[in-house]
């Protein structure tokens, strides 16, 4: 009994993780019809951020905020000067349906040989900010821990008021419609770029957040946030790609399936239960759970 | 403006393989070419020379699903991994012949791919690169768990000495250059063919106007599954060759980065083009050499010498992507 | 002088010539109808007066201000509203955002919360369905809802492309009726893009004829009206 409730409250937090990344993912691909890889990158770049700035501040706190400020700089600096380029040259031939793609893996593989580079390959680590030592409840010691209530707590916290700014506020309204309609959003007089911008910038602060959440029980090095990255994208695939809800759902969903097949059977089945999932619901709703319209025809 | 360059596109996809008569002779021609070239260069550029060819095998099976079908795989490395252990099994389990194995490599992988093809091949862009993705890290995991495949250490992969009518001088690593090469020649040559075929057309049809297509009594979701398969068969072979080249067959030889390599690969090539798939081989295997070269003259540290390949295929590919998106042979041809 | 002026104006859409060397003038404060068959060209040339399509050749002016090749965004901050082809609206979106869009922008909060008041006294069924999807709109609705979220900006030139176009007859007649009301009430030019000649000529002031990407006839909308040749060519009587 205690094996099933550690196994639903880890479940729950590695989700939140994956929700984070999923929504990073979910973000530009409703904005600008481009699975952004580079994330994985992105998400690394700014946790060495973090990882930097614990050294020389020694506080975790301040690392976390300069790591989402970051994410969310690099997040609109991408798309910016490096996405809207290519959208620019790559106007026509069959090239124009995966140029966006290929070109955010390129960027991905650059990301990660620069952090190799300058910090090397070996495993850092990131010391958690809350005590990482599992919870003892009627002497069993169970596999989850307050740092897990604190990611938990953290991603709930991030999804209201990611929630709240794009339901509830002028920004988001904005950020919504040119998601929905960039053209109607242009003639409307909505600068449709810069909400993009800001939109890649919202997904770069959550990939920063996600990192700081995510290494604390792992290490850092540079391809640190592959798995999570392929993790996220398939909570967003499960997800439907469009939604936000559709995202957590998708991650959530994705977090028991591995956790539970984890503790219950084996931790190697891992990334084929990740892949069996996955098709199981496409072959039900080979758009995921929560497509619009938009997602089935594109 | 996009009418226009598909037309001139496909003008260019026909006269690059005007008759079958023609194509037979090319590639008679180009495997003679490679029989005299094997026997003027060293043993080392005869090994790179088979790992290029093995990389233009992979090439060839991403243009076949991406560049003539519109479908983008991320997990081409997990259906290597399929004819790579297909491969190794007739080998030491049923003791056959090597090449008969490497048929084998292709046949069984071919078959995964229409079986996981017949699943996923309806699925659209980035839902099907999102399966492909999730195939290509769950598939080498799971070649842990069955006892028959060796574990994490593996299967030995041996194709022997060469036949001993070939004279004793003739290497082990030219006789990896034969089969590797010769595989290459006749998967571009059944891939033109291909190409050229009504089987072809559709499949270009189909990527440019899924609606159209199918409005004009094409089966979509047929041609799609076929595609997926054909790829599947190169993609399995070209993992044979692979792990020919290493002698062993591991979970490690596929990990999610070779499906980034050989789709960087092809990108670079030019995703429909052909007949570059040797010279993205090529780039493939020459970039860890230029990037050690590059170290050794200007003295970068062990953190360079590590990132560099990675950082010059990337680089490459946005390069590519950005200069140079439907092949290199654009930059000539604009010059005239 | 003052209104839309275009002059000598030619687009291609690839290997087709979809407005051929075509002027007009459509004076301030006037509506102007612009009609012509299928495939006249009519919708490349409001895609190209609100900046949607670049163009190479020829001119266009807003007041004496050259209009072409602007971003659609400063065009619409600068009063001139586009209301593309059908039922442009998102329909994700309840009534209520769908208006609000053309005011994000604005500085003048006040004034938006006014003319969102006008807007829905012009069309009281926003009114009754503004906190429902834009989606579970009629077409007719829609059509009022697009052109109530272009009056939102406070426009100073409405460009409106096939208003009528998939309507009821009784809910065109409408629409018509309000767009000519919007040209008597306000300040307000209005460039109507139709198929639907002879309900467009009946409100316009200005009519111009298309046909094949060039201008076949202008006159007063009554004069056209009442043209033998227009009248067989365009108006199926």
């Amino acid at each position: 009994m205690t094996q099933f409730f550690t196994a639903v409250l880890t479940s729950l937090s590695s989700g939140a993780i994956y929700a984070l990344m999923s929504i990073a993912l979910v973000l530009v691909w409703r904005s600008t019809r481009v699975v952004n890889f580079a994330q994985a990158g992105q998400a690394v770049l700014t946790t060495y951020i973090g990882y930097e700035v614990i050294q020389r501040t020694g506080s975790y706190w301040i690392a976390l905020v300069a790591a989402i400020i970051g994410g969310a700089i690099i997040g609109a600096f991408i798309d910016r000067f490096f996405m809207r380029p290519i959208f620019k040259r790559v106007t026509s031939g069959p090239i124009v349906l995966i140029a966006p793609v290929v070109a955010t893996l390129g960027l991905l593989g650059i990301i990660e040989a620069v952090i190799g580079v300058v910090w090397g390959l070996n495993n850092q680590s990131i010391e958690p900010p809350v005590s990482n030592a599992g919870f003892n409840v009627n002497g069993t010691v169970i596999a989850f821990s307050l740092f897990n209530a604190f990611v938990l707590g953290t991603v709930a916290i991030a999804m209201i008021l990611l929630t709240l700014l794009f339901q509830k506020t002028n920004i988001g309204l904005a950020l919504r419609a040119s998601a929905y309609s960039p053209e109607i959003s242009k003639l409307s007089g909505i600068r449709v770029d810069a909400v993009r911008t800001l939109g890649w910038a919202i997904s770069g602060a959550a990939g920063g957040l996600a990192g700081m959440l995510y290494v604390p029980s792992t290490y850092l090095f540079p391809n640190a946030m592959d798995v999570l990255l392929v993790f996220g994208f398939i909570a967003a695939v499960i997800g439907g790609l469009e939604s936000m809800v559709g995202a957590v759902v998708g991650a959530m969903v994705l977090g028991c399936a591995i956790n539970f097949v984890a503790t219950y059977i084996s931790t190697a089945l891992v990334f084929p239960t990740a892949f069996v999932v996955l098709i199981l619901v496409l072959l039900v709703r080979p758009s995921g759970l929560f497509a619009g319209k938009k997602g089935r025809s594109a | 403006m996009l009418k226009h360059s598909k037309s001139k596109h496909s003008k260019k996809i026909h006269s690059s393989i005007d008759s079958p008569r023609k194509r037979l002779f090319l590639f008679i021609l180009g495997g003679w070419l490679l029989l005299i070239l094997s026997n003027q260069v060293g043993e080392f550029s005869l090994y790179q020379g088979a790992f290029v060819a093995t990389y233009a095998v992979g090439i060839a099976s991403i243009i076949l699903l991406t560049g003539y079908s519109g479908q983008l795989s991320l997990g081409h490395g997990a259906l290597m991994a399929v004819g790579a252990y297909a491969g190794a099994l007739t080998i030491n389990s049923l003791q056959w012949h090597p090449v008969v194995a490497l048929i084998m490599a292709t046949l069984v992988a071919g078959l995964f791919g229409l079986l996981l093809g017949g699943a996923v091949a309806r699925f659209s862009g980035p839902y099907l690169a999102g399966t492909t993705l999730a195939l290509a890290i769950a598939l080498p995991s799971l070649a842990n768990q069955f006892p028959i495949l060796g574990g994490e250490q593996g299967l030995a992969f041996d194709v022997g000495a060469s036949p001993a009518r070939f004279g004793d001088d003739f290497s082990p690593y030219k006789w990896f250059f034969w089969i590797a090469t010769l595989a290459a020649l006749i998967i571009i040559w059944f891939v033109a063919n291909i190409a050229a075929s009504r089987f072809g057309r559709t499949f270009r049809a189909m990527r440019d106007n899924p609606i159209a297509a199918q409005l004009c009594g094409v089966n979509v979701a047929r041609q799609k599954v076929t595609a997926f398969a054909i790829s599947s068969g190169v993609a399995g072979l070209s993992g044979g060759l692979l792990v020919m080249l290493i002698t062993g067959v591991s979970p490690s030889v596929f990990p999610l980065s070779l499906s980034l390599l050989l789709l960087s690969g092809a990108v670079v090539t030019g995703l429909y083009n052909l007949k570059g798939v040797i010279l993205g081989g090529l780039v493939l295997v020459a970039i860890p050499e230029i990037a050690e070269s590059l170290v050794t003259r200007i003295g970068g540290s062990e953190n360079v010498a590590n990132s560099l390949p990675g950082f010059l295929v990337s680089a490459l590919l946005i390069l590519a992507v950005m200069f140079t998106p439907n092949g290199p042979e654009h930059i000539f041809k604009r010059k005239h | 002088m003052n209104g839309l002026i275009v002059n000598n104006l030619t687009i291609d859409h690839g290997a087709i010539r979809a407005i051929n060397n075509l002027s007009f003038i459509a004076p301030r404060g006037k509506l102007t109808a612009i009609i012509g068959s299928n495939g006249a060209g009519k919708t490349t040339l409001l895609r190209s007066l609100s900046g949607l399509k670049d163009v190479k050749n020829g001119s266009a002016s807003w007041n004496g201000k050259s209009i072409l090749n602007t971003r659609p965004e400063n065009l619409a901050r600068s009063g001139i509203m586009h209301v593309s082809d059908g039922k442009s609206v998102i329909t994700e979106l309840s009534v209520k955002d769908n208006l609000a869009l053309a005011g994000l922008w604005r500085k003048d909060k006040k004034d938006v919360a006014a003319a969102t008041v006008e807007v829905i006294e012009l069309f009281p069924i926003l009114g009754e369905r503004i906190k429902q999807n834009a989606g579970s709109l009629s077409g007719g609705e829609r059509q009022m809802l697009a052109i109530g979220r272009a009056l939102i900006a406070r426009p100073k030139l409405l460009l409106l492309d096939e208003p009528s176009l998939g309507l009821a007859p009784l809910v065109v007649e409408q629409i018509f009726q309000t767009i000519k009301s919007l040209t008597t009430k306000m300040d307000l030019t209005v460039v109507l893009v139709e198929q639907n000649a002879m309900g467009a000529l009946k409100i316009a002031d200005i009519g111009v004829v298309l046909n094949l990407g060039t201008v076949v006839a202008v006159d007063h909308a009554q004069t056209l009206l009442n043209d033998p040749a227009v009248r067989a060519a365009y108006l199926g009587i």
